[in-house]
């Protein structure tokens, strides 16, 4: 059958990016959509804490909220001495749910999509948090694979199940992510190239039934909007509590 | 804090005005939304959790192999291992 076919991968692919220039320096669309996330997180807080007011307008009302999310999170998961972390889990938080949201636009490209991405950043806070395990406990930090109340002949047994479990982490941390954002944005492709298809196969009746797909595709925006907002949140929550784990060994 | 007395005021005030709004409004709507947003973050994490150990053990498994030519006795030891350790990873992010 020829005419318009579902390629529901293409979207995914790097290009280089700044015209010709990226090319020369393998700078891709994904890095593109990357300083784009950090520059605007830094025009949100530039605007919102420019006016410092006692009570806050819109913008800052935006950033107050984003802040005490973050902070409430940070001291609830790890403890009063979350806040030495607060600036990372934040940094993570604000990358992670902005690179979400502006991939979601058209001619954006969801740099979360990408499992090189993801498991990058799942990786530096895997490594960061056993990091400060050794920090905090020293070698005491192996205790934390040692279950306890156990007996000893069980050991054998459960340390290499607990190690697994610990190693892990990063799989799932960066999986989740990834793997949620590309269902999403797979399923927007798969159901509009599902239009292009009646429209073809169909001629006019085609075309009217293709609203269905049109209206499962704006219920999947939602959705896909509640994705990217939860998906950043529990890859925020999980760092705090990978940290919690290294400094109380609990 | 250099307005240390100012602050505590208004700490008071604020505390007896957020005693006055739990008052109105009870807590148990707050509460519901609170464990919905929690079923809704298990119900995203639990799934990878369980594969990913599987993943891992298997991979071990599988470098063990390699490493002493002892295809394929390390990787189907380590399944059940995995499986375990993803079963462990489930009622770790259920407690």
């Amino acid at each position: 059958m020829a005419g318009p076919t579902i390629n529901a991968l293409e979207q995914f692919s790097l290009t280089p990016g700044l015209g010709g220039l990226g090319k020369a320096i393998d700078f891709s669309n994904s890095n593109e959509a990357m300083l784009a996330a950090a520059a605007i997180i830094t025009l949100i807080f530039g605007a919102g804490l420019k006016a410092r007011a006692l009570v806050p307008g819109r913008a800052q009302a935006l950033v107050e909220l984003l802040y005490e999310f973050v902070r409430n999170m940070c001291v609830d998961t790890i403890g009063e001495e979350g806040l030495r972390f607060f600036p990372l889990v934040f940094t993570i938080f604000a990358f992670i749910l902005i690179g979400n949201l502006i991939g979601l636009f058209p001619y954006f490209f969801a740099f979360t999509s990408h499992i090189a991405v993801t498991l990058a950043l799942a990786l530096f806070v895997f490594l960061f948090s056993t990091g400060v395990g050794f920090y905090t406990h020293g070698f005491k930090f192996f205790t934390f694979f040692v279950p306890s109340g156990v007996p000893g002949w069980l050991l054998p047994l459960l340390v290499p199940i607990e190690i697994i479990s610990y190693l892990s982490r990063p799989v799932s941390l960066s999986v989740r992510l990834f793997a949620n954002m590309t269902a999403g944005h797979v399923m927007w492709e798969v159901f509009a190239g599902f239009m292009l298809l009646l429209t073809a196969s169909f001629g006019i009746f085609g075309a009217f039934a293709s609203v269905v797909p049109l209206g499962l595709n704006v219920a999947l925006a939602a959705l896909e909007l509640l994705v990217a907002g939860l998906q950043a949140y529990v890859f925020a929550i999980l760092t705090c509590l990978y940290l919690h784990d290294a400094v109380h060994m609990h | 804090m250099k307005d240390g007395r100012d602050n505590a005021a208004f700490e008071a005030r604020l505390e007896a005005a957020e005693q006055a709004a739990k008052a109105e409004r009870p807590e148990t709507a707050q509460k519901q939304a609170g464990s919905a947003q929690r079923a809704i973050e298990l119900a995203m994490r639990l799934g990878v959790e369980m594969v990913a150990a599987m993943v891992i053990a298997v991979v071990i498994g599988w470098g063990l192999d390699k490493l002493f030519h002892t295809k394929p006795w390390f990787m189907i030891l380590m399944v059940p291992v995995g499986l375990v350790a993803g079963v462990r990873n489930l009622l770790r992010a259920m407690g």
